[in-house]
């Protein structure tokens, strides 16, 4: 605005000779000052520092590889763009092992030794829940790309978003409807002894019971656990769906054992794809999944309704139109995931652009810019869907997709709205001190 | 699923699970039995044998039956032969001393495990199994393949046995073992005896591994569990005692499936530790073990 009116008066020679020299002069002045020109230029061209706290190792390693492919391109897509608020995206990555106490070590790490802006990126509950209060120590913002219900109960602390996927919570009261009208009404629940499956066996229950069925019984699988068929005969005679959701390297086991059991004559199946991430559905003794149904994240195979955004969003984290890494059919992603990251990363750069982010003395501006934000349009930015973004409890809303097994392909047969998967909120934590 | 059924699946379940413990944990027990050596990298070797079938059964291509064979023959020849290695720039170097030998397998199992991880990658991969056959029981379907472990195992075991008891080799290693001073004297090559039990040791683990591969999948995380269980089984069973391990594996392998199917994986795991507490306890010398002299 002064420049405006600075240049205006200079075009209207309005301006007095003594105003335009002590103008100059100060210019010239605070231009000659060594310490203030290269505050300056720091400031315009310094890189923006994001720490990503990655699982390259331990249980969570498929997911990390993806986790980070989707980072790179993102932050490519970022910076060939102009980067954020002009300034480039640097992105300095810390292996958490999958391990909840390295994750809160890489958290201090990147606060006070790589000094970075922010931290970004982390899947597994039990890592997310273990590194938020060192995030909350530090002052930090910290954005996941979870899944589990963590960031949206409020039992983290303010310095803690998850604003690019949905929650459990969100996801299962979302598909309970559909589960109930088209699957079968008495449900068994298998799902990880942890955090993440604990949110589904919390919260599918009484979704379900909403919509006039039940859970007549729920298994608890160590997720360390690499054999499942002693699990199964505590499955009772009378289910008529088998709700599923596991995680780690020995999904494929599981599901295979799954088949041996039954063969063809088996309940229905409801799984989360988190069963089968990073795996090849055609992977040989997974047959009998033809005809199953599985909720996604983000479809893995390109669906004949996909937008623009969608197929220019694949293109660039690299995967075919099987959710494959290009050029190798075998590498499957984890393509019901990754896309969080990258759209947490477009809703790190709207929210620093909206608070003006110079550096960490603004960290808890751009706490506040990221809870004021509400609504994330469907684009290249938002290729999963259009979202609903609630800053009292720092979490998304969005859209779920149904996919039946067919043709040993995933094929969308429904997308829930985002008013399927709303909930009331359960705290604020925009109440609690910065 | 009524009780008969549900304690018959238990026990195929809990056969596996003794049939690719025994291979493992004969390899753990040989090795100390034979060299006083320790050997916390048993385990990676295990996981070894799994991650090169992979690669080997990927490698060649048509029916999965071919790509397993291989990988059966290959594979442990293969681990064998970074034991062999390993064993000569490492464990010799260190007079097989007790205490280094665990720090220097300690350092192997990171080196190795890392290694996995650098050439192989963070997944978890799936080798087909040789043949797919779905053994239908009045009451639930059952892997073929899981079946044929079994009996896989069993023979292997009764080769092993036959080495061990009738052959010259056997009796050399058996000298060994006994007091490898007097063996030296009389001219047995007691060092070249050390590597080739370490090398055999790590092969039985690489069979084990290749045989549980196509349920369970290659994991360069995978070779902690083995590991552990196979402790367990030599302190029950005795260091060092073949009749012993089998034994132990059996009731390792079969109170882990029964009691995990019924009550708890984690109740199957704490009363195998406790019983390797009471084993160490009343009976430390294992329960076919011999006493130290």
């Amino acid at each position: 605005m002064t420049g405006n009116r600075t240049n205006k008066g200079l075009l209207d020679k309005s301006i007095t000779r003594r105003t335009a020299l002590t103008g100059l002069g100060a210019a010239a002045g605070l231009g000659l000052a060594p310490g203030f020109v290269r505050y300056s230029q720091a400031q315009s061209s310094a890189p923006i520092k994001i720490g990503f706290q990655a699982h390259r190792t331990g249980i969570g390693a498929a997911y990390g590889r993806w986790y980070e492919k989707t980072t790179n391109a993102a932050v490519k897509a970022i910076n060939d763009a102009g980067g954020i608020t002009g300034r480039p995206v640097e992105i300095i990555i810390e292996d958490d092992g999958t391990d909840p106490k390295r994750g809160a070590e890489v958290v201090a790490k990147f606060a006070s030794q790589h000094k970075t802006d922010i931290v970004f990126g982390t899947l597994f509950s039990h890592v997310v829940i273990g590194s938020a209060p060192a995030a909350g120590e530090m002052k930090i913002p910290y954005y996941v790309v979870s899944e589990g219900h963590h960031v949206a109960s409020t039992k983290l602390n303010r310095y803690c978003f998850q604003p690019g996927i949905t929650d459990v919570k969100s996801q299962v009261i979302a598909t309970a409807p559909w589960i109930a009208a088209n699957a079968g009404r008495k449900v068994t629940m298998i799902f990880p002894d942890f955090a993440f499956g604990h949110d589904h066996r919390d919260y599918l229950p009484p979704a379900l019971k909403a919509e006039g069925a039940e859970v007549i019984a729920q298994i608890a699988i160590p997720p360390t656990e690499s054999s499942f068929t002693k699990y199964f005969p505590q499955i009772p005679a009378e289910t008529e769906v088998i709700y599923h959701v596991m995680v780690g390297p020995a999904v494929l086991t599981f599901v295979k054992e799954l088949g041996e059991f039954y063969g063809s004559n088996r309940p229905q199946l409801f799984g989360f794809l988190d069963s089968l991430e990073a795996v090849d559905i055609n992977s040989p003794g997974l047959e009998f999944l033809d005809g199953s149904h599985f909720w996604e994240g983000s479809p893995r195979y390109a669906q004949s309704d996909d937008t623009d955004a969608q197929k220019a969003y694949r293109k660039a984290v690299g995967i075919d139109d099987n959710g494959a890494a290009a050029g190798d059919p075998k590498d499957v992603s984890t393509a019901s995931h990754m896309f969080g990251c990258w759209e947490t990363l477009y809703v790190v750069k709207k929210a620093m652009e909206d608070a003006g982010y110079k550096g960490p003395e603004d960290r808890a501006k751009l706490v506040e810019a990221t809870e004021a934000l509400t609504e994330f349009a469907e684009g290249p930015e938002h290729p999963q869907g259009k979202k609903l973004f609630n800053g009292k409890i720092h979490q998304c809303f969005g859209r779920q997709n149904i996919s039946k097994v067919s043709g040993g392909k995933l094929v969308v047969v429904h997308r829930t709205a985002i008013e399927d998967g709303m909930y009331e909120p359960e705290g604020d934590y925009t109440t609690q001190a910065l | 699923m009524s009780f008969g059924p549900h304690l018959f699946l238990a026990v195929l379940e809990g056969l596996v699970t003794s049939a690719v413990l025994a291979l493992t944990a004969l390899g753990l027990s040989l090795v100390f039995g034979v060299m006083r050596v320790v050997n916390v990298a048993h385990g990676e070797f295990f996981m070894l044998g799994a991650v090169s079938a992979w690669f080997i059964s990927t490698a060649l291509g048509g029916h999965p039956a071919i790509g397993f064979v291989a990988a059966l023959i290959i594979s442990p020849l293969l681990v064998g032969a970074l034991a062999l290695l390993s064993e000569r720039l490492v464990l010799r170097r260190l007079n097989y001393n007790p205490e280094a030998t665990i720090v220097a397998t300690i350092g192997m199992l990171y080196i190795i495990q890392q290694a996995a991880l650098t050439f192989y990658g963070p997944e978890a991969r799936p080798v087909e199994p040789p043949f797919n056959l779905r053994v239908l029981f009045p009451w639930f379907g059952y892997s073929g393949y899981k079946l044929s472990i079994i009996v896989a195992s069993i023979l292997l075991m009764l080769g092993t046995w036959f080495v061990l008891t009738r052959t010259r080799i056997g009796l050399i290693m058996r000298a060994t073992q006994f007091d490898s001073e007097t063996a030296q004297a009389f001219g047995i090559p007691v060092d070249r005896v050390y590597a080739g039990v370490f090398a055999l040791g790590a092969m039985l683990a690489a069979i084990a591994a290749v045989l549980i591969v196509p349920i369970q999948q290659a994991h360069y995380l995978m070779g902690l569990d083995p590991l552990l269980m196979s402790f367990i089984v030599v302190i029950i069973g005795g260091l060092g005692s073949l009749r012993g391990t089998v034994v132990a594996a059996v009731l390792v392998g079969l109170s882990d499936g029964i009691i995990s199917v019924f009550f708890s994986p984690t109740l199957a795991k704490m009363l195998a530790t406790l019983l390797v507490a009471m084993v160490l306890v009343f009976r430390p010398q294992g329960l076919f073990g011999e006493r130290q002299r």
